[in-house]
């Protein structure tokens, strides 16, 4: 029999594995990718806070490790989906950084022209279904891109983002219910930052082990320290084995944490100063990494501060072609409503 | 032309787009082995299999929301609400996913997909049950909308509509899917979204309609020659896009103009074909445009309040002797 203990054990050792089977090259792509969101989130705000980018503009910063680490796990080919929390799964899939900004700032060189802002973002080229505004609408949206899929044979998953505010939303759950009857090949990823706009989950979820949502349709899950992309990676490789072999749907529950408020708007009243320095501090994803690239001596802190420069750098001059770039023309207004 | 019933005809259609297209699918509640609550969809699944004929949980949002994800890789769902009463469920997906993504993506994410059912009031199944959402939906940027009477326009238009790279929303009538029609013989009969239909040429007025009230006006239109008044009727099919051209040229004719529908008189498309003569035939009229709708209530149960609410043959007569200036007949 299996003591508790021994399947604990068990399964950091798996993990151990798991982490020791990253190559470095991958490992430091990775850390890159995660500062590169990060700087590029940071930047936005400043933008937003200079009045270039309007509406509403949701951060990504703290959670990076989930959307980067997940990314590692899919192929070209796989579709991804999520809310419009959405800056971050542009950089990581590769849109380019300028578009992104440019659609921040409503001008031509937008990756939808300008006409669909910060949370309306699309980049069909690399399967990134958007970008959606209304909370829980993406999850039936993304079970769709999945049965595709299965309706046309081929090999490939989707993945579903969405956050812990969107776990109480029913189509979340007519959505769960058809993908397990139906087995379809998607992996729900609930972002679960603990914070739905201000309200925290306990405050609004009866029950507040999200990974377990869908048990009631047979849907495994497993919650996952969203901090660590090591753990992240480790459960990303799994869930995707799974789906991709036609097991039908499964749940990943990213326990992490926004560092800003729900939007730019948002001075996050309802939490302490003291309770965000606490994940920085300790549970930092990027610091985290850092650190183990430097123990096992994979890279040095010369070359990370060099890579650091030519991110800025990178950021700096995306927002100048951005900048750069004109507003829409006017005739955009009446385009893309309908397709011949 | 063959005689058929619109039932059969809206089969034919999705069954002739389905040989024509693989990535055609349909799915609703009751689509498959039960062939459909009102049996538009009898033999689907015998012909095509199940997985494109799709049995769906009774979860309108869910499966509307699927479909629109389905659709922006690409297939191209039929998806059949079992009324549209129920399909007010998945509208958030309608509106907000299918209708507008095209737009906001800048013309990267398409979704070419039909919804389709029964829509407005059938017989006493009470205000749940018997909704008009013509103006609802026919509102939205981004959708076509259409709302055939015969099964000709049913055909031809359902067709169209699987075809088009557009959301098309295809509203049925429940009363009219057992009524019988000519139908071309011809297993490509596609008619234009967007194009009016003069089913009666006629002089003195304009009687605007569309869906089962095509049929009221037709007999009210009848009558009307006994009394001496040539009425002209226009189908409108689509209602997004109107076809404005065909109101206007038969208002030039007539100079008078009535719009005769089942929905709701507040911001409904008759009121859209009142601000269209009001912009565009200011000085071709004779008369104020006069609306024929629904009166302004939840449709009650009860069999006199049900035809008092729904509009009746007589009540097109006395729009149209009211613009004719007419006393009533004696």
């Amino acid at each position: 029999m299996v003591t508790p203990a021994a399947a604990i054990r068990k399964a950091k050792q798996e993990l151990d594995e798991k982490k020791q089977a990253i190559n470095p090259d991958n490992l430091l792509a990775m850390y890159e990718m995660m500062l590169k969101v990060r700087r590029f989130e940071e930047k936005a705000g400043q933008l937003y806070g200079m009045g270039l980018i309007g509406g509403f503009c949701h951060l990504y910063i703290g959670q990076e490790a989930v959307v980067v680490g997940l990314q590692d796990c899919i192929k070209h080919g796989d579709q991804v989906i999520t809310t419009y929390r959405d800056h971050a799964h542009m950089v990581a899939i590769g849109t380019p950084m300028d578009s992104i900004f440019a659609e921040l700032m409503g001008r031509e060189l937008g990756c939808s022209r300008g006409k669909g802002g910060s949370m309306h973002m699309f980049d069909l080229e690399n399967k990134f279904f958007g970008g959606h505004g209304i909370v829980g609408a993406n999850v039936p949206l993304g079970t769709g891109l999945a049965f595709a899929n299965k309706y046309r044979d081929n090999d490939h998953i989707c993945l579903d983002y969405f956050g812990d505010g969107a776990t109480n939303q029913g189509q979340v759950y007519e959505a769960f219910n058809m993908a397990s009857l139906w087995k379809l090949p998607v992996i729900y990823v609930i972002e679960n930052n603990e914070y739905a706009m201000g309200t925290a989950v306990a405050r609004a979820s009866a029950t507040t082990e999200l990974y377990r949502r869908g048990e009631a349709f047979g849907i495994q899950g497993r919650q996952v320290d969203g901090m660590d992309l090591f753990a992240v990676r480790a459960a990303g490789l799994e869930a995707v084995e799974y789906v991709r072999g036609g097991n039908g749907p499964f749940i990943l529950e990213m326990k992490t944490y926004r560092y800003r408020g729900h939007s730019m708007s948002d001075p996050a009243k309802y939490r302490s100063k003291d309770e965000v320095d606490q994940v920085k501090t300790n549970r930092d994803p990027i610091e985290h990494i850092k650190e183990h690239l430097l123990s096992e001596k994979i890279t040095t802190e010369d070359k990370l501060k060099q890579m650091d420069k030519g991110i800025r750098e990178d950021v700096a001059q995306a927002v100048e072609r951005a900048k750069a770039s004109p507003e829409p023309d006017v005739s955009e207004l009446f385009t893309d409503i309908y397709n011949d | 032309m063959t005689k058929q019933t619109v039932r059969v005809s809206l089969r034919d259609a999705m069954a002739e787009e389905m040989r024509r297209d693989n990535d055609v699918f349909v799915m609703g509640e009751e689509v498959a082995e039960y062939q459909g609550a009102y049996k538009v969809t009898e033999g689907l699944l015998a012909e095509f299999g199940a997985k494109r004929v799709i049995d769906t949980p009774i979860t309108e949002h869910g499966f509307a929301g699927l479909a629109v994800g389905a659709a922006f890789e690409g297939l191209k769902p039929v998806v059949e609400f079992m009324t549209w009463n129920f399909g007010m469920q998945a509208i958030d997906q309608i509106i907000n996913s299918a209708a507008k993504t095209n737009y906001m993506s800048g013309g990267q994410v398409r979704c070419p997909i039909v919804f389709r059912g029964p829509n407005g009031a059938a017989s006493r199944v009470g205000a749940q049950h018997s909704q008009c959402y013509a103006s609802w939906y026919a509102h939205c940027p981004g959708l076509k909308v259409i709302a055939p009477y015969d099964a000709a326009s049913a055909k031809g238009l359902l067709k169209a509509a699987i075809r088009d790279p557009n959301p098309v929303i295809f509203l049925e009538n429940e009363l009219l899917y057992g009524e019988s029609f000519d139908v071309p013989d011809d297993d490509d009969y596609v008619l234009p979204i967007g194009k009016a239909a003069v089913v009666r040429e006629g002089s003195d007025v304009t009687i605007v309609t569309y869906s089962i009230t095509v049929g009221v006006a037709q007999k009210a239109a009848e009558k009307l020659a006994k009394e001496g008044i040539s009425a002209e009727v226009i189908d409108l099919r689509s209602l997004r896009p109107l076809d404005k051209e065909t109101v206007i040229a038969s208002v030039r004719k007539t100079h008078r103009l009535i719009a005769v529908e089942e929905g709701w008189p507040l911001a409904g498309i008759g009121s859209e074909i009142a601000a269209i003569a009001m912009e565009e035939l200011f000085d071709e009229l004779d008369a104020p445009v006069l609306r024929v709708c629904g009166k302004d209530v939840p449709l009650p149960y009860a069999a006199n309040l049900e035809q008092l609410a729904l509009p009746q043959v007589n009540d097109v007569i006395d729009a149209v002797r009211k613009v004719c200036f007419r006393e009533e007949a004696a």
